[in-house]
This record gives C-alpha cells, structure tokens and sequence, in this order.
C-alpha cells in the first residue's frame, strides 16, 4: 500500500474566538481526486489554505508524505495551488504566468520553453503564450492557472473552488476536462467546492464538512446512498425523512416502526442502536401506484405508505409529486418519465396513491435532528 | 437645442470637456503665452518694457543661474529618492497591513494639510533653531557641539521638502499598492518565490503606476519649491530656483528674466518627465 499524500493530524484553526476547523483529521491518498464539501464557512477552504500554507495551524500537524509540513511557508512545499478567481499575474504573458514556478527554481530556459509548450498543449491552449490573462476568457484563464501549477509536477494539487466563476455549460465542461487532466497526470487533487453536483461528478472520496468538521467522508455513491446525518443527506440532494422507533431486527433487514403503526424495513447495517431513528428515501427510488388492488398485490416485498397527491409538477425529464402521508407528513417523488408522456398522464391532484419502493434503498439516520441554523446548499437541486 | 443634440450625439463627450479646455485656455494657455512674451522683452519697471524677441535671454539666464537649476534638481531627486524610502514602506504597511485601521492611517496621512504649508514650515523653523527646544537640550546635555546648526544646512532644506511633499507621494502609492490582489502574492509564494522574490516580481511591478504618480507629484513641487529653502535654509548655498524667479520678479522687478528662468524650468522638468516615463514603460503602466 503506498503512503498517503496528505495527512492531517488533529489540526484546529482557531480565528479569534472563531473555531474554522475543530480537530479535524484527515488522510488522502496517492493519486485520488478528493473533495472537501460543504456550505460556506464550514471550513473547507481555511482547511485547504493550512495545507497550502497560507494559513497557520492553531493546533496539529500537516504532512506531506511523511515529511511534517505544519511550519513550512507555502515556497517550501512540494504542492501547487489553483486560486478561486485563478490569481493569473496580470503584467506577464501567458508563457511568464505558466513559466513562474519553473524560473523560481532555476529550470534551464531551453527545459522551461519545452515544458510550457507540453503544458499549453495539456490544458488545450497552444499558442497562447504571448497574450496577456485579460485577452482570455474566464474558462481560458481557468485552464491557464492548472497549467501554471500543474507544470511543477506538485505531489498534490490544491483546488480552491476553480470552477466558481463561470457559467453552468463551461463548469460542465471543465468538470470532464479536469477529471480527464487528473488521470492524465496521476497527481493527487484536494477540490474545495459547495456544488454537490460538482463533487459527485469528479470525486473518488468526498468529505462533507460542517462546522470545521467532517461531517461524513466516504465514495460519493455512499454518502449519496447511504447518508448518516440529516445534514449530508440534506446537502446532497432531495431527501424524505420520516421518524420511527426500531423494532427490530435480523441479518438483512431492520423493522421500524411508524407511529401510525406502519412498518418500514431497512437494511440493518444501517441501524446503529439508536431506538429513535429517522428513515430516509431519496426521492428518485419512490414509485407512485394509483390505489387499486393492482398496487397491493405488487408491493410485496416492498416498503409502502399510502397518501395524497398535494401537487404535481411535469419538468420533461420527471415529473415531480409532492405526497401527504397519513402522519400528515410531506414527502418529495420523482418519477421518471419512461412509459408517460405529457402532463395529462400524471396522476391528478387529490388522487389516493401508494407510495413504493425497495428496503435496499432505505437509509437510517440515528443522529440529533438537523438544526434550523444551518445553510442549505447553494447549487440547485437537479431531478 | 435637445433636437439638435439627439441628432448629433457624438457631440456630447466634446460638450462635456468644454467647461475644462476653456479653463485651461484661459489660466494656461495664455499665461504661459504672456510669460513666452514677457521673457523675449527688454526694458526696465522705470522705462518700460518692449517686445524686442530677445531669445537670447534664455541662453543668459541658463548660464547665470545654473548653479541653482542644478541645486533645485538635485535637491528634488534626492527629496523624491527620501519619500519613495519612507513612503514606500507606509503605503505598503497601511495597504497590506493596515487592516481595520486604514482609513485612521490614511487620515494621519493628510493630517499636516489641514494646516497651512507656510505656518508648518516656520514651526519647523522654530523646533529646529540653534537654541530651539530640541538643538537647545542637546547642546545643554552635551550631546553635540555649541556650534551645531541644522537650519540654513541643505540637510535642513531637503528633509523640509521631504516632510511637506511625503503625502502626496504616499497617497497615489497606497492606491496602487490597494488594488493589488493580496492572493497575486499568495500565487507567487506558491509557486516557490520566496517573500523577496514575490515582492519583487509581483507587488513592486504591479505598484509602478503609483511609483510613478506619487514620484513625480513629489519631484515637480520640490523642484519648484522656494518656501523650504527660504524658511529652513535662507543662505546662498542653499538657495533654489523657486528663490531665484521670487527674487527677480518680486525684489528686482525684473520679469523678463524671472519669466526666461519660469519657462526653462518648465520645459527641462516636461522633458524630464518624458523621460521618466519612458524608463518606466517597460512595465505594466495601466495595470
């Protein structure tokens, strides 16, 4: 097994009174493409700023293979940073921009013009090294500043939101070019970012911070799939929670208990012993029957709950329903539009319906209820 | 009116400068076409003065005052060399460092021009005097000689020109130096230039527009300036070209040579400039 690229041991980042990252610990391995996500100000970019060396620990040690990093001054570190608004120096050329790094460490200049000439054809920009930063555009500053840092070959890449300032085609777009770039190079890449979206796309492990913590870390289709606090499974997408007690349980499933009696199966390994629990369902695995005694004969083996259309929303791809339960509660479907077509094929508002779908699919958060304070997330919610 | 002007809009960026080249038309132009004039005449306040186009005048006056044209230039390139020393390193403090305190730093800045020039050089005048409370004590204490003066010293002239004219060199510093993007100097830390090299290949070129500016704001007052050298210095060695033209026109009535010495001077610091910028224009002016 390979050592790790970047470990952070214990590190608290203390402003004043304000505690931006609170004992948090971290290991990212060689060549992995890990993100750090969360609203602002939980942390994520001052966590990326210590590992930059932009920033001073309070307290706990960074390390950079095994070499202990903590009071390095960022021009002693073997990592290279792209900046949020790419901080490209705007009195040199493109060529002096991406050359910087190379000049700084007395690279002979036939050596830099060959590297530079590889990097621009890298980030698919050749000839540009005569313009200046302000001649390009934000998508071309953007490749223009991973080339300045990626052309020192760091061990690990640090990302600062990079994708932030421009528009949605262009940030899809540099989302496959930068995956494409990072398994072209091999380099290790830490990715700050608040776009769920944009984490999920690139990410081999996902850190969703909160708080100057880490709130859950792990592939993006766990956090997806198996959320463990209603904030993750808030921040990544629509979620429906619905409160229970366990009551009980074998080797695949969990039973929890509604408290109008309806029980609810989840897999066990998702239980952790709490007896008050909240059940979770993303809204994509919910299937909605119109209530004849065709749906009951085709629940079996599925979890189920009856309830009301509230409303219903075509948008092309799905159309979305929002649900009343018997509790009264409101849960979010979206069901594909595979066999419909149009909005008159939806189920009508007010119709009686069941509810379906998979105990596979079902996840349990024991945790303390989400507090009212906290930021929802900033990208939009895609169905 | 408003007819005729949506018919000729292009027209409307001239209007708006009107007011400005007619002011410069009457308080520039033809001032310095009357001092051109005034310089080329000859005669005497008694028997009055005649145009006679005497250019010769020019050549004279060069040789006879070039003692203090080159005394003002000099002492102006080292007055300017003084404030980009001390102003450079406030600027640079109150923009990158100044923090909640910027604008009390600034204020402090300006704070000599909310009184008058002429009242804060004689007060200069008098905390410095031989037997002034500062050279007093020192002498009482045995600290320096019965004889030690600083007034009437160039010394004494150059760092009262260097204390009248430092906000003005502060000031077009601390912007240039304010719109520097702080992460510019993290990007250059990170790719391995040292404190040193960062300041150097980023905040100093990037802050030229304003080491411009507040450099020749400093430069072209002092080497017009005559209040310090009177007040701080008052000695023929110490005196400037600014004394020279107050002598000739104000002692002596003599206006066609004050006028000669205005004009050379004029046109030796609008070349100077020339060429200072054109040192300068290597770097990134408009950044």
């Amino acid at each position: 097994m390979p050592q790790p690229d970047v470990r952070l041991d214990r590190v608290t980042k203390r402003f004043g009174d304000v505690v931006a990252v609170d004992d948090l610990s971290l290991v990212v391995e060689h060549g992995e493409f890990f993100s750090m996500l969360g609203p602002s100000g939980c942390g994520k970019t001052t966590t990326l700023r210590m590992i930059g060396g932009f920033e001073e620990t309070s307290e706990g040690t960074i390390y950079l293979g095994d070499a202990d990093v903590t009071d390095l001054p960022p021009f002693r570190r073997d990592v290279n940073t792209v900046f949020q608004n790419y901080a490209l120096f705007p009195h040199l050329t493109i060529y002096e921009n991406v050359a910087f790094g190379l000049r700084r460490r007395k690279i002979p200049d036939g050596e830099i013009r060959h590297q530079v000439a590889t990097m621009l054809a890298l980030v698919e920009l050749p000839g540009y090294e005569r313009r200046r930063p302000h001649q390009l555009s934000g998508g071309q500053q953007q490749r223009i500043a991973l080339a300045r840092a990626l052309i020192n070959h760091p061990r690990v890449l640090l990302l600062d939101e990079p994708l932030g300032a421009l528009d949605l085609k262009l940030r899809k777009q540099m989302q496959i070019e930068l995956k494409r770039i990072q398994t072209e190079v091999g380099i290790t890449f830490i990715y700050v970012t608040h776009d769920q979206e944009e984490a999920m796309t690139m990410s081999d492990r996902i850190a969703v911070m909160r708080h100057g913590r880490i709130e859950q870390l792990g592939p993006p289709e766990d956090l997806y799939e198996r959320p463990s606090t209603d904030f993750v499974a808030g921040f990544l997408g629509v979620s429906n929670l619905i409160e229970g007690e366990v009551a009980g349980r074998d080797d695949r499933f969990a039973a929890i208990r509604l408290p109008d009696g309806t029980v609810l199966r989840a897999p066990s390994a998702s239980v952790n012993g709490a007896p008050r629990v909240r059940v979770g369902v993303r809204p994509e695995k919910l299937r909605v029957l119109a209530l004849t005694d065709e749906a009951s004969s085709a629940a079996n083996g599925l979890n189920t709950l009856d309830g009301v259309i509230l409303d219903a929303s075509y948008i092309g791809v799905s159309t979305q329903y929002l649900v009343e339960i018997a509790s009264g509660q409101r849960l979010v479907v979206y069901a594909q539009n595979i066999e419909t077509s149009g909005a008159a094929e939806a189920h009508p508002d007010g119709q009686r319906v069941r509810l379906t779908w998979r105990p596979e699919h079902t996840f349990v958060i024991g945790a303390a209820p989400m507090t009212p304070s906290d930021e929802q997330p900033e990208g939009e919610i895609h169905a | 009116m408003a007819g005729w002007l949506r018919q000729h809009r292009g027209l409307i960026p001239y209007l708006f400068l009107l007011p400005g080249v007619l002011w410069l038309l009457v308080f520039f132009v033809l001032p310095m076409l009357a001092m051109a004039s005034v310089a080329t005449q000859e005669g005497t306040l008694g028997t009055g003065f005649r145009q006679t186009f005497n250019v010769g005048v020019f050549p004279e006056v060069l040789d006879r005052y070039a003692p203090h044209f080159l005394r003002s230039l000099e002492y102006a390139l080292v007055v300017t060399l003084l404030t980009i020393g001390i102003g450079f390193p406030m600027a640079y403090t109150i923009a990158f460092r100044g923090g909640r305190y910027k604008n009390v730093l600034l204020l402090l800045v300006i704070m000599p021009f909310f009184t008058s020039f002429v009242i804060r050089t004689i007060s200069w005048k008098f905390i410095l005097a031989d037997q002034g409370f500062v050279l007093g004590t020192l002498k009482d204490a045995g600290i320096v000689d019965e004889g030690f003066r600083i007034l009437a010293t160039p010394a004494a002239v150059i760092s009262g020109i260097t204390y009248n004219f430092l906000p003005f060199f502060v000031l077009p510093m601390y912007v240039a130096l304010e719109r520097i993007d702080y992460r510019l100097v993290e990007a250059a830390t990170d790719l391995y230039a040292s404190r040193l090299q960062a300041f150097l290949r980023v905040t100093l070129p990037l802050s030229i527009p304003g080491l411009f500016a507040g450099s020749l704001l400093t430069f072209i007052p002092a080497a017009g300036d005559y209040i310090n050298a009177e007040l701080l210095g008052g000695t023929r060695d110490t005196q400037m070209i600014g004394n020279v033209v107050q002598t000739l026109y104000i002692v002596n009535r003599d206006y066609p040579h004050a006028a000669a010495v205005s004009l050379i001077l004029m046109v030796a610091l609008l070349v100077g400039v020339v060429a200072y910028r054109r040192v300068l224009r290597g770097q990134e002016l408009t950044v």
